[in-house]
């Protein structure tokens, strides 16, 4: 019982030095546009870092497509990090659009709903820029947003990953 | 584990993105360090209270330090709380020889300058935790190295181990009356 509660702690504490940090922001940036920004960047930073500690621990082995990229991200990454499996789903018929769609957000479970005067505040944007950090580590480019956002109403989460012209065709050619 | 990376991640970011978008002044007057002070002391408020719902009330402040020490510090910092010491009239020295917040820093003596960057949250943590338990108090930190390891000579070509930072977190109380009930 010892280890189980101290695993739920330790999320915990994730989760509430995030809630801290954003209610940080919000008193120092009256725009939601700036807090979402630099969430994103904070996020970028992370990822380019966190990728590292995620290919230490995971056996993935080379991808070759970019819906294994993303299923990689959502089924291995998000579960290590997040203990979540959001779904995936392609977006369009040249395979780059990906969604992720994410029924539970352990990032908000002590937010009930988004600070009076913030309807537009991206809460979860670190997670934006930590995916697209630790792509452009592997040397993909690729912009990430959120689509969807159930602190705004919406019934689900959904983050959109848009792959882009990568640098190296050659190594990652994908399959039609 | 995997989730103690993310957070060591966020802290390091929080760290420096409170230094880079610190105003005029902010750096010296110590406004940067309040900011993560304040932020830590909001998570810890938190986290005590999430910790403390099954657990058994205790019996005085030195079973809430030593709480602090073992459990609280065993859940955010993978390890228990090293040394610690009291005067028994509200001073208490937590000592963490490897504290997890700075192991990843180079241990040369000119980052000992900016290693209180790093224990500002952790001050914040620990005091909001005591805080939410009914005491009032003041946590500050410091940082001393140690000397580095004596060669043996066996391996002459081991570059010597880093010095250790070993940070002691002084916890000093000063109400230490209206708070078990």
């Amino acid at each position: 019982m010892g280890t189980m509660l101290r695993l739920r702690h330790n999320k915990d504490l994730f989760v509430l030095t995030y809630g801290a940090l954003v209610a940080q922001l919000c008193k120092d940036y009256e725009k939601d546009e700036d807090v979402n920004k630099y969430l994103d960047k904070m996020g970028y930073g992370i990822g380019t870092r966190l990728v590292e500690d995620f290919l230490a621990r995971s056996c993935v082995r080379r991808c070759h497509s970019y819906s294994e990229i993303t299923d990689i991200i959502a089924q291995v990454a998000f579960k290590m990090y997040l203990g979540i499996t959001p779904s995936v789903t392609c977006n369009n018929s040249s395979r780059t659009e990906f969604s992720l769609i994410l029924d539970k957000n352990p990032l908000v479970e002590f937010v009930e709903e988004l600070p009076a005067g913030r309807s537009s505040l991206c809460y979860c944007n670190l997670l934006c820029g930590i995916i697209r950090g630790a792509l452009e580590m592997v040397h993909l480019a690729a912009d990430v947003t959120f689509l969807q956002d159930r602190l705004k109403g919406d019934r689900v989460t959904e983050i959109g990953i848009t792959f882009l012209r990568k640098l190296d065709e050659k190594k990652y050619r994908r399959k039609k | 584990m995997a989730d103690e990376a993310l957070f060591l991640l966020l802290h390091n970011e929080m760290v420096s993105g409170v230094y880079k978008s610190a105003e005029q002044g902010e750096v010296e007057n110590g406004r940067c360090i309040t900011k993560l002070e304040n932020m830590g002391f909001r998570v810890g408020q938190g986290l005590i209270e999430r910790f403390t719902k099954d657990t058994a009330r205790f019996k005085d402040e030195l079973d809430i330090m030593k709480f602090i020490c073992k459990d609280f510090w065993t859940t955010v910092f993978k390890k228990q709380i090293d040394n610690l010491r009291t005067n028994h009239q509200g001073i208490y020295v937590l000592q963490d020889n490897k504290f997890r917040l700075l192991t990843q820093m180079s241990a040369g003596k000119q980052y000992l300058e900016h290693a209180s960057k790093y224990l500002a949250f952790t001050c914040g943590l620990i005091r909001g935790g005591l805080s939410n338990l009914g005491i009032k108090s003041i946590v500050t930190a410091e940082v001393s190295s140690m000397p580095a390891y004596p060669d043996t000579g066996l391996h002459p070509k081991t570059p010597r181990s880093q010095p250790e930072l070993k940070p002691r977190v002084r916890c000093s109380t000063n109400c230490a009356t209206q708070v078990l009930r």
